[in-house]
């Protein structure tokens, strides 16, 4: 986690959100608006999208086709937003997202990148030896299975549909939006019923 | 929209950067690249203008699938690399396993 702001920094950020103000460009209101929209976003947004998307036929559809439509139907406002993508794994297909520019991150679904998202380490690595990334998370593909590996650099935003593991035939969303984590919306790991 | 689902394509083999001040979204391991257009993702505007804070016209973006061994020669077979791409960085290219266009390295 890094360290809370130090008091030249927020004394800096009181400056220049003051110029802002005074120069038009931003006002209190859209200030206290986006922070408040960044607090509500959390990986249990994405989760429970997810679980939605698993026992509703018409949400999948909707998730995969208009990704930013179905955040919305969640009470996500995505005015203003990037697009979101939704990528769907499939026995056979699992999805890796990483931004090698530097940290596009679907936020508004999934809250704030973890640092290793955002370390250059990960960004170099996910592109050029993602089964190795994987595997340092515990995450071993089923035998033929493709790894694709989409690299976040335009304005989408990317987050991955999961396959529903076996085992959950008879959860409630509740129960399934329980196992899908973030790492599993971004890739690094696979959703377990265990 | 220039390019179909399934098109094959070549990332231009040009690096802006060498020449002075850009902001490019096409990373540099793509340049001269082969690869296949997945599906367009519609239309954007160009993030070269906009970091520079000129006006930006929409440029049409396609995800553009590559293949994993291809790119760094390293990878497993049969994985693949999705990647946005705006479509002045895309020309048609023959079908081909990848490699690298020929040319003086930049």
């Amino acid at each position: 986690m890094a360290a809370p702001p130090g008091p030249e920094s927020l004394a800096l950020l009181d400056r220049f959100v003051t110029a802002l103000k005074a120069k038009g460009l931003v006002t209190e209101e859209e200030i206290e608006t986006q922070i408040a929209r960044t607090d509500r976003a959390s990986p249990e947004i994405g989760a429970r999208m997810v679980a939605r998307a698993w026992t509703d036929p018409d949400y999948r559809a909707l998730l995969l086709g208009d990704g930013s439509a179905a955040a919305e139907r969640m009470g996500v406002s995505m005015a203003g937003m990037p697009p979101l993508g939704v990528l769907e794994d499939s026995e056979g297909l699992h999805h890796l997202v990483v931004c090698t520019l530097c940290s596009c991150y679907p936020r508004a679904v999934l809250g704030y990148p973890p640092h290793w998202y955002k370390s250059a380490a990960y960004r170099a690595r996910a592109v050029r030896d993602p089964r190795g990334v994987l595997a340092e998370w515990g995450t071993v593909l089923p035998q033929g299975t493709e790894l694709r590996v989409v690299d976040s650099t335009a304005d989408y935003r990317w987050m991955v549909l999961p396959v529903r593991p076996a085992g959950t035939e008879d959860w409630d969303e509740a129960r399934l939006a329980a196992i899908v984590t973030r790492d599993t919306l971004v890739g690094v790991a696979l959703p377990r019923a265990g | 929209m220039r390019f179909a689902a399934g098109t094959p394509v070549r990332i231009r083999r040009d690096f802006p950067e060498l020449r002075g001040p850009c902001h490019i979204r096409t990373p540099h391991y793509l340049r001269g690249l082969d690869g296949t257009v997945e599906r367009p993702l519609g239309a954007y505007p160009n993030p070269e203008d906009l970091a520079f804070a000129r006006p930006a016209a929409r440029v049409p973006l396609y995800h553009v699938r590559f293949e994993q061994p291809k790119l760094f020669g390293e990878g497993a077979r049969g994985d693949t690399l999705l990647v946005e791409v705006f479509e002045h960085w895309l020309e048609e290219a023959e079908p081909s396993d990848g490699r690298r266009a020929a040319g003086p390295q930049a």
